[in-house]
């Protein structure tokens, strides 16, 4: 079995997000990228399932769309453990443009994985638009996925509930929390293999953008938070009430 | 040209978050000048998709085969990719919830329509088609525009509203032309969160933190939930710690949500979790520590012991509900 | 001169900062107040790959540089410099000393498992009557034809119960003074070894420190590391090394304390504005930060310096030096800005301060290194 684990390149969580002065880019600026958590976490999920007792699986790709400063990513994927690397040379459009971009790479995986949106521009969208592309089954909201004697168990988080799903391949599994417990810290030995590695880069296609970004905004600032004092509970439900008439 | 609704129903019934699709399909279809309607997937009931003409969508396509119930995302694009030929649609709308995120981009590429999702509010612009969504998790808008001539959009829960607008209903029975070999998710088990408050449908969340100690302490949370009529949500410390399940973790890497009140126990608020419930429309604080940054987000705030606010908030609502 | 990390350094650098921050922040506090020894952390940090870090791959090391080394042993310490104690001596007392002048023989025999972590070494020099002054061996190894009969006491020895190899210095012809003495590889459960009470230290609490008794322990000849009487040049080459390691432990104390110090003056309010913006305040950040950047300057140099085969003592005692001294300062510092919560146990910083106090005396205390700088330059 191989398995394809798509990765995002995304600036740290803690980034504080500026934009150039007519607001319509995002200031790069200072900003660490790493792996989109939720990609990282397919990635220690599909490593676990390869190195569990009586694995079928041969390899784990890893792929991104993205510019050579992007390799950095990639490298830290094949640190952790993923055994070759692809990607494609240029820069992530919109959505339907990295899906496709990446439909071209994501041939012949009996398994793939996409986290379930980017921390940076929140689509949710690759993955499905991938599987579509490639004419293959998905599952969304993936939180648990195992591999019992070949067949393939995943969990599901529903509106309302979880279910447990028996599942055929070929099949685009898109992850969130709860795949796995935590990133893996990549050990010494793999970070120094990382770069002996394949990573294979590929040539865009010509493909057009069906969105595209015009403005950022930055949300309004907040007004100053109102102080209720320990013991006046009753206020608080009074001012939920009549003053921000939520309740 | 229409506006067509994808919505959600379960058990047979249309989820809250169908009614705001429907209150905001209607009121897009008015400015556009186009007619709406929307399409329901799996057995639900005359009665329950005529309640859609209460929210202004009158004609409703339903195709109620029940294999639609085991939510196999394959077969629900191509259901809604056909029902968006049949009325013309120009603009699709689904919500912005576990389904809509799993079915949207799937018809987006069937379509060739260019998607948005987590859109907030009414298009900023209909010519060109601009919609305004959240970026970097609560931190930024992107005002994006759909360059295609169908266009799908994903709606944020909680963004637009429910508005009663009631029109004429006229339903229709509809057939995808899909077989029972088009759908292969096959589900072994079904855990569903019976008498609690959908976390993505909830308009209060009462929300906890590791400031609750132990997962022990968290009956007046519950409590205080049930009576609000509340979802339950926790910080990432807190599920990863065991206390509380995944589902209920929002912030960055959980869940984001955006409730018209949102109440915060024990909660430092760390960027990653102000990201997740930002964009909630009231923040109400209660922590021991006056410096935590939750106090920088939060509308209200109680600087103290949660454990002895909370007997004293479940009190109040008590009072205010008798 | 190239200021920039390459991208294994950068890695190397996230992978040891993630482990600290991840998971020995967890019961950090809780381990120094019951002088609890990070046994799980370590087979952790082993699997890793951090108890051979600068080891040849073929000796199960990781291989990598000493600039790396300087960078993990930074990150863990800013958290926990009781389990980086561990990690260090482990490295550059034990692993640094075997590879570079061991046998063949010794490698694959006590180096491999000692690299990859499977077992954990320990480096035994200080006496009761013999500290900084490494000269005056008073622990005797006899030569007695195809082993060494080894009595006396070895005091402060970090690692001495969690160990299972010993690293040990000491006298075989007192006659000839340091030119006599011996460094000889002792499996720690040899008959006639017995430790003294675990130490009820200021700080470093969670790594185990006992003095060491020998009666009469039977050690190989094979176990001994170059010829005879090459134990005090052995020694002293091993601290040299070790200092890159106590110097960047130093740095990491100093720049946890600085990290705490920033977060928390942006959160503390007093007189209507966070402390951050009183001057008294900032200042005392920028002081801080100086010396810490000065100090890593110092470590990377040596590391550097060693990575280029060149001589590095002079530079490793200068680092040594400084960033202990400096750890002092800042640490003391963090605890000023902290105020009242500096000085309870849950902001940590009383904590980096304590153990702060350990760089300026183990592994050489400031004034030899003082010596060692001085001597250097009045040659």
């Amino acid at each position: 079995m191989k398995i394809l684990v798509l990765i995002g390149n995304v600036p740290d969580t803690t980034t504080k997000v500026k934009f150039n002065a007519d607001k319509t880019a995002f200031d790069t600026n200072g900003v660490q990228w790493i792996i989109n958590p939720w990609d990282e976490l397919a990635l220690t999920r599909a490593l676990e399932l390869k190195e569990a007792a009586g694995s079928t699986i041969e390899s784990i790709f890893v792929a991104n769309v993205g510019r050579s400063e992007t390799e950095g990513t990639l490298r830290k994927a094949l640190a952790v453990g993923a055994d070759e690397a692809i990607r494609v040379d240029t820069d992530p459009k919109d959505a339907f443009y990295v899906a496709s971009q990446l439909a071209q790479v994501a041939k012949g995986f009996d398994l793939i994985f996409a986290g379930i949106e980017a921390s940076d521009y929140n689509g949710a969208a690759v993955g499905g638009m991938l599987a579509e592309l490639l004419g293959i089954q998905s599952v969304s909201a993936v939180s648990g996925i195992q591999i019992e004697s070949g067949n393939l168990k995943i969990s599901r988080e529903i509106d309302g509930g979880s279910q447990t799903l028996a599942m055929n391949l070929p099949l685009l599994a898109i992850v969130q929390k709860g795949i796995a417990k935590e990133p893996r810290i990549p050990a010494m030995r793999g970070i120094m293999m990382a770069r002996s590695k394949k990573l294979t880069v590929v040539a865009p296609m010509e493909v057009e953008t069906l969105t595209s970004i015009v403005t950022f905004e930055s949300p309004a600032p907040k007004a100053a938070c109102k102080m209720v004092a320990e013991d006046q509970a009753r206020e608080l439900i009074r001012l939920l009430h009549e003053e921000a008439k939520v309740l | 040209m229409s506006v067509l609704v994808y919505t959600e129903n379960w058990d047979g019934k249309f989820k809250k978050v169908s009614f705001e699709l429907a209150s905001y399909a209607a009121k897009l279809a008015a400015e556009m000048g186009v007619s709406v309607s929307a399409i329901s997937l799996g057995p639900v009931e005359d009665s329950e998709l005529a309640k859609l003409a209460d929210y202004g969508v009158g004609r409703v396509l339903s195709a109620s085969c029940k294999d639609y119930n085991s939510l196999d995302n394959q077969a629900i694009a191509t259901a809604v990719a056909a029902a968006a030929k049949h009325v013309n649609a120009s603009v699709v709308i689904l919500a912005q919830s576990n389904l809509g995120k799993a079915i949207a981009p799937r018809l987006s590429v069937k379509l060739k329509a260019g998607l948005v999702s987590g859109v907030q509010g009414l298009p900023v612009s209909l010519s060109p088609f601009t919609v305004k969504k959240m970026v970097f998790t609560g931190k930024a808008f992107a005002n994006t525009t759909i360059h295609t001539a169908i266009k799908v959009i994903t709606l944020a829960p909680n963004s637009f509203g429910v508005i009663e607008n009631k029109v004429q209903e006229a339903i229709e029975k509809f057939d995808a032309g899909l077989t029972e070999a088009d759908f292969t998710t096959k589900i072994e088990s079904t855990n569903k969160v019976t008498g609690k408050v959908l976390l993505n449908d909830a308009d209060i969340v009462v929300s906890a933190g590791r400031g609750m100690k132990a997962s022990e302490n968290w009956g007046p949370i519950e409590e205080l939930a049930t009576l609000l009529g509340a979802g339950l949500a926790c910080s990432r410390p807190v599920s990863d710690e065991g206390w509380r399940s995944h589902g209920e973790h929002v912030g960055q890497t959980g869940k984001i949500i955006s409730p018209n009140l949102y109440f915060a126990f024990g909660i430092s608020g760390a960027i990653q979790h102000l990201g997740g419930v930002s964009s909630s429309k009231c923040i109400v604080a209660i922590n021991k520590d006056k410096d935590a940054p939750i106090f920088e987000a939060a509308d209200y705030g109680i600087v103290g012991d949660v454990f002895k606010v909370l007997p004293q908030l479940i009190e109040a609502v008590k009072e205010s509900k008798s | 001169m190239n200021f920039e990390y390459s991208e294994e350094q950068l890695m190397i650098q996230q992978a040891a900062r993630d482990y600290a921050q991840r998971e020995l922040i967890k019961d950090v506090l809780e381990r120094d107040a019951r002088s609890e020894f990070p046994a799980e952390h370590i087979k952790n940090l082993a699997s890793l790959g951090f108890m051979g870090m600068m080891v040849d791959p073929k000796y199960d090391g990781s291989g990598l540089d000493a600039i790396s080394y300087v960078l993990a042993i930074e990150e863990l310490s800013k958290i926990d410099a009781s389990a980086s104690v561990i990690v260090s001596v482990n490295n550059s007392l034990v692993c640094f000393g075997l590879e570079k002048f061991g046998t063949e023989e010794q490698k694959q025999k006590y180096l491999r498992p000692l690299a990859s972590g499977k077992k954990i070494g320990a480096f035994l020099l200080s006496e009761p009557e013999a500290g900084s002054d490494a000269t005056s061996q008073r622990t005797l190894a006899e030569d007695k034809g195809d082993y060494y009969l080894v009595n006396g006491t070895k005091n402060w020895i970090t690692n001495a119960n969690s160990a299972s190899t010993y690293i040990l210095i000491a006298q075989t012809d007192p006659d000839k003074k340091h030119k006599g003495i011996n460094a000889l590889i002792v499996d720690k459960n040899s008959p006639g070894i017995s430790l003294g009470p675990h130490e009820d230290k200021m700080g470093m609490r969670s790594s185990d420190t006992h003095s060491v008794m020998f009666t009469d322990v039977k050690v190989p000849k094979s176990n001994r590391i170059g010829e005879d009487g090459f134990g005090f040049k052995f020694a002293m080459q091993v601290l040299e090394a070790g200092r890159i390691g106590i110097a960047s432990q130093a740095v990491g104390l100093a720049s946890g304390a600085l990290e705490r110090s920033i977060a928390y003056s942006k959160e503390r309010k007093a007189f209507g504005t966070v402390i951050a913006n009183h001057q008294s305040v900032a200042f005392k950040l920028a002081e801080m930060a100086v010396k810490v950047e000065n100090a890593r300057n110092l470590c990377l140099k040596a590391a550097w310096l060693k990575d280029n085969h060149q001589p590095y003592g002079i530079a490793s005692a200068m680092a040594k030096q400084y960033a202990a001294d400096i750890a002092m300062e800042v640490t003391t510092e963090a605890v000023q800005i902290h105020g009242g919560y500096g000085y309870v146990k849950e902001y940590h910083v009383e904590r980096l301060m304590r153990e702060a106090k350990l760089t300026q005396i183990y592994e050489g205390t400031s004034e030899i290194q003082k010596i060692v700088i001085s001597r250097d330059l009045l040659k």
